[in-house]
């Protein structure tokens, strides 16, 4: 069993770097974005073998399935011309031994720093904080309360990703199907109660089981973009929603600093959050955290800040 | 869990599985995006209903089982309508299927990519 195991392994571990080195390299961009989200899935599948279902849960919704359409559709709106990239050969003559020393630099610096890790890990010092934080699930209390100050800047970088993409110009007119069929408006009808569904569970989840702001954020976005290609989301473009928009988009952000702050009030440090507040608190932050990755999402799918 | 249970859930992911190639089979030796798509679709459709049952055999109780069980139903309902979009979409752009003519069919034999 561990011979087949360390096979299974060892053939992940070759399927990424493949993977990757295609991404990266071929000039066809659309096989180029295919073989990414390949490379998500299988990175979803080592984070499952190195037992982290959390992060492959994100890593899957967020990687695989947002990222990869986004480029689809990204590589849709490009004229057709733009469908091969440029040969790489032409620059990467010159900068090859620049680059092959610096990954060689970076690895050494990775592998030394993997080395310095403490051992066995942390996870004794969070099983035994784990009553004080008021959720059940280690990472969870890791991601919400032990080391919040990560994910604050996380939900800041996103919101600094949206805030880049709306700067490029106004918003896209959404894409117009080769074809009239109803497929695409079902699908998301019908999909539309699981995707309000999935996330409610997967929030849930979260204070005690693999689950949680991120993931369920994901799934919500999913939908959402799901929506957007069907053109059903009019609300986003219009004027009058502007304002909303933007309040739900730092909704996140807003009430996690609120939080933060308010543990400055009430403890002296900023983000300690008091543990008879810690469950409320923990699960409003995740609430609006979740909603606000959602429409964060979505966000970046219009390519554009709406109704400029 | 009994042994009769494990043996058929076994059977049932092998049978999946041996699905799954045959699709991916076609996926790479079909001419088209149309019979690429019926490869696809229907061969894995069934694959992952047979995975899936097999896996539920397998599970913890009637909740977990019903779960994986949801999967297959929701990546039925999701491929279905895909491969319909993707084929009135290759429709609508130009694409024609594929067609084994007598004159043609040894040209296109040999050249069944592209």
């Amino acid at each position: 069993m561990t011979a087949l195991t360390l096979g299974f392994d060892l053939l992940l571990a070759a399927g990424l770097v493949w993977l990757g080195w295609q991404a990266l390299f071929l000039p066809r961009r659309f096989a180029a974005v295919v073989h990414f989200m390949a490379f998500n899935l299988l990175m979803a599948l080592v984070w499952v073998r190195l037992e982290a279902p959390d992060i492959a849960l994100a890593e899957a919704a967020i990687g695989a399935g947002v990222t990869g359409a986004l480029l689809l559709t990204a590589l849709g709106r490009l004229p057709s011309a733009a469908a091969v990239g440029s040969h790489p050969q032409q620059w990467h003559r010159y900068w090859r031994y620049p680059a092959i020393f610096a990954a060689c630099v970076g690895a050494g610096w990775l592998a030394w720093g993997v080395q310095r890790l403490p051992r066995p890990g942390l996870a004794a010092e969070v099983t035994a904080e784990l009553d004080a934080t008021g959720v059940s699930h280690a990472v969870t209390a890791v991601l919400l309360n032990i080391r919040a100050l990560d994910t604050l800047l996380e939900v800041a970088v996103m919101l600094g990703a949206v805030m880049l993409v709306w700067s490029l110009g106004p918003a896209l007119r959404p894409f117009a199907p080769a074809t009239s069929l109803p497929g695409l408006p079902a699908l998301s009808r019908l999909l539309h109660p699981l995707f309000l569904l999935v996330p409610t569970y997967l929030l849930w989840r979260g204070a005690h089981a693999p689950g949680g702001a991120f993931p369920a954020g994901a799934v919500l976005g999913a939908g959402g973009i799901l929506l957007l290609l069907a053109d059903r989301v009019g609300w986003m473009q219009q004027p009058r929603f502007k304002t909303l928009l933007r309040l739900l988009l730092v909704a996140g952000l807003a009430l996690f600093l609120a939080v933060g702050l308010g543990g400055l009030l009430l403890t002296g440090t900023f983000l300690a959050i008091p543990q008879a507040l810690a469950k409320s608190a923990i699960l409003a932050v995740e609430v609006a955290t979740a909603l606000s990755i959602a429409l964060m999402l979505m966000a970046l799918y219009l390519y554009g800040e709406p109704g400029r | 869990m009994t042994e009769w249970h494990e043996a058929l859930s076994h059977l049932l992911i092998v049978a999946g599985a041996l699905f799954f190639l045959t699709g991916s089979l076609g996926f790479i030796r079909f001419p088209d995006v149309f019979t690429r798509l019926h490869a696809l679709t229907k061969a894995d459709n069934l694959g992952l209903g047979l995975l899936c049952s097999g896996l539920a055999l397998q599970a913890g109780g009637l909740a977990e089982a019903a779960k994986i069980m949801l999967v297959w139903l929701l990546v039925l309902l999701a491929s279905g309508i895909g491969a319909t979009l993707v084929a009135s979409t290759a429709d609508a752009c130009g694409i024609r299927p594929w067609q084994n003519r007598t004159g043609a069919s040894r040209e296109a034999r040999r050249e069944p990519h592209e």
